[in-house]
């Protein structure tokens, strides 16, 4: 049984993490936005080193370093480049209004509460609210992937869904390693994907705005 | 355990080494017809090894497994791969020589194909859940680069939106793959066993319902975006479209049916629990959906691979369909149902990528009069569509005829929409191969050098299997139904 100060604290970030989330949702520069990541991913980096400590799985401090180094620091450095490499600070667009995207959100966190306390009763209280916060940050992502035109902000959201997973995994005490690097070993081919395709992008339209590229979509009736 | 390998792990083992092995030699390759031929050798050795596993069975393991269901898969599989990388070679080489792609991008494509082959085969031989969504992973992103790899506007556009939507569809998977963890620790203990899928049907029964459930949902919507299921489908006519055609021959073929049977690794884990949700109903609702949708949206394509692309929807939610009805005849139905759309689909995107060469477009309107400018192909292509579309006496109509009484004797309602999605879809598939076989032939029309043998072999065995099925594939894949029911 772990201590009421330990669950406190892995309660703390798991918390925070459904909080930053909500910062993601608001931004409206893409500087904002890369750097509300960068802290996205050191929260979860912290939820997970916690959860090492207090599992003594330290398998698990592989899986926080490599969301520190990769996701707190490696991929927003690179989103900057590129973002400062194609002259696109300026405000993202975003296809709701922030307070419907915001009120939207609220609901979601509601809906996975609701959702996931009732069925893991026998779960353990630790692994079922962090599953509970694991799935709000996931249908943040979601919501945010979707109320953004913009290639970059797609690609955080997707990025922040990842996390929740993450946090999900880690959570599901005794998990076995293989999913934690399959999670970071995805983490790094998605992002030599994005890498390619966020060049490919520019290349072709001077631009990462995907609403260009709709203009493209193969079937025109 | 002995370092000896048994001739069965020696066959598990090769299953996956030689993709994995094959990918690295040709992507030091330079020479481009000899990557494609030897492309073509190693999917060959690949088959071969997966007609051994008919004589040879590994242990299980924790990470791998062989059993009935995941041999049938395996050498369809392996099969299409193989005649898929004849096509390639053929195809190929005239994209060449038009210069839609350099030799850069042709040494990236036959690493990535058989990077892809290794994707699918460990995803249908793993045992672990876990290890099992890294394959199906792997095998999405690859085939992302592939249909981005004209790198046309249109090209991105359909491989941006195909990884943004796989790529959620994959993290719900895993979201569901941690909740069926989280339920089997309760009542395994912690550690690999808690994630192996024998281990977990064997002890499914003492599961808790509510998580096993809510674990389902998360696992049919995330895999069930892979099958391209309506309305998670938005994704698969673009990525069929925009990429080279041998890949969307692979994506119908072979990674469509790979989704599929993550699935039904998870519906018979679901099965085994009598206190959860049955599985059947939401397969049967999402089938439908999608064979009703697909019927009608095959009437408006302009382009002849996203015909063919909602062609796959229609089959693909057939298929589904069949699985959910469950039972030994509807799974029986349903596994020799996706054997032979694996065959018919991909025959006739190797007809339609010779058709798209030959003629220099994809717009079915430009395109008329195949049978009288290129008879062969025009033939094989009437031959194809008249197969999916589910005619006699080919392969199909057998296995539809057998989904449609098999419904009807449970479930009326259902059997009349499904039949008359399917009367619908039929008329759209003999309406638009009307305009592209017969008529005045127009337009460009060069010379075609197509290689026959894949598509010749393709719907000899449709042919056959409509006319006459070997006693002992009834046997095997009535085996198979009974285990999946």
């Amino acid at each position: 049984m772990i201590s009421p100060l330990a669950f406190d604290i892995a309660h703390l970030f798991a918390g925070s993490l459904v909080l930053v989330s909500f910062m993601l949702l608001y931004q409206d520069r893409m500087t904002g936005l890369i750097n509300t990541f960068a802290s996205h991913a050191l929260v979860v980096s912290f939820s997970v080193a916690w959860q090492a400590y207090i599992q003594q799985a330290p398998h698990l401090y592989i899986t926080a370093g490599i969301a520190l180094v990769i996701k707190a620091i490696v991929i927003p450095l690179a989103l900057h480049r590129i973002v400062v490499r194609l002259g696109i600070h300026r405000t993202i667009e975003p296809v709701v209004g922030i307070g419907l995207t915001m009120l939207a959100g609220i609901g979601l966190i509601a809906l996975s509460i609701m959702v996931m306390l009732p069925i893991t009763a026998q779960a353990g209280t630790l692994a079922r609210e962090d599953l509970s916060f694991a799935l709000s940050v996931i249908l943040l992502g979601l919501l945010m992937m979707i109320s953004r035109r913009n290639a970059v902000s797609q690609v955080i959201g997707f990025l922040s869904i990842e996390n929740g997973l993450i946090l999900a995994a880690t959570g599901a005490k005794g998990m076995p390693l293989v999913v934690e690097i399959s999670v970071a070993f995805s983490i790094l081919v998605a992002l030599i994907v994005i890498g390619i395709f966020l060049f490919r992008i520019r290349e072709r339209f001077e631009t990462v705005d995907i609403h260009l590229l709709h203009e493209h979509r193969g079937e025109q009736p | 355990m002995s370092w000896l390998l048994g001739p069965g792990e020696l066959v598990l083992a090769a299953l996956l080494a030689i993709p994995a092995l094959g990918a690295v030699v040709l992507a030091l390759i330079a020479d481009d017809r000899k990557a494609a031929w030897l492309n073509a050798f190693i999917s060959f050795l690949t088959f071969g090894c997966g007609l051994a596993l008919l004589i040879e069975r590994p242990a299980t393991g924790p990470f791998l497994i062989v059993d009935d269901l995941n041999a049938v898969f395996v050498i369809i599989g392996t099969l299409v791969a193989f005649t898929t990388s004849v096509f390639s070679a053929s195809y190929i080489a005239h994209e060449l020589e038009t210069g839609h792609l350099t030799h850069a991008h042709l040494r990236f494509y036959h690493a990535m194909y058989q990077v892809l082959m290794f994707g699918m085969n460990l995803a249908l031989l793993s045992n672990n859940i876990g290890l099992m969504w890294v394959a199906v992973e792997l095998a999405t992103l690859t085939t992302v680069v592939m249909v981005g790899i004209y790198r046309t506007p249109a090209a991105l556009e359909a491989a941006w939106k195909y990884f943004l939507l796989g790529s959620v569809g994959i993290a719900l998977a895993l979201f569901g793959t941690i909740l069926v963890y989280l339920a089997a620790r309760a009542v395994v203990g912690e550690g690999l066993d808690a994630m192996a899928w024998n281990v977990l049907v064997a002890n499914a029964s003492g599961f808790d319902a509510a998580i096993l459930n809510l674990a389902f949902v998360f696992l049919l919507l995330g895999y069930g975006t892979k099958v391209g299921l309506v309305p998670l489908h938005a994704w698969l006519p673009d990525a069929h479209a925009e990429g080279p055609t041998p890949i969307s021959a692979v994506l119908s073929g072979l990674l469509l049916n790979v989704a599929l049977f993550a699935v039904l690794r998870f519906k018979s884990i679901m099965s085994a629990n009598p206190a959860a949700l049955a599985p059947g109903p939401l397969m049967v609702t999402l089938g439908l959906a999608s064979v009703v949708f697909a019927a009608f949206m095959l009437y408006r394509r302009q382009d002849i691979k996203r015909l063919f692309a909602y062609s796959s929807i229609e089959h693909m939610g057939l298929i589904t369909f069949a699985f959910g009805m469950g039972g030994t005849l509807a799974n029986f139905a349903g596994l020799l149902h996706m054997a032979l759309h694996s065959l018919t689909k991909s025959a006739i995107f190797f007809c339609v990528g010779h058709i798209a060469q030959v003629k220099g477009t994809q717009r079915m309107p430009d395109i008329r009069g195949l049978t009288v400018s290129h008879p062969t192909l025009g033939w094989s292509l009437g031959l194809g569509v008249i197969a999916i579309a589910g005619l006699p006496p080919m392969g199909l109509f057998m296995t539809e005829f057998l989904i449609i009484t098999s419904t009807f004797a449970r479930a009326p309602a259902l059997a009349i929409i499904l039949g008359a999605s399917l009367l619908v879809g039929l008329g759209a598939l003999l309406l638009r191969l009307n305009g592209l076989a017969f008529g005045d032939p127009d337009g460009r029309s060069d010379p075609s050098k197509a290689s026959f043998l894949p598509i010749g072999l393709h719907l000899a065995l449709v042919l056959v299997a409509g006319i006459w099925l070997p006693p002992a594939l009834v046997a095997w894949f009535q085996y198979v139904a009974a285990l999946l029911s």
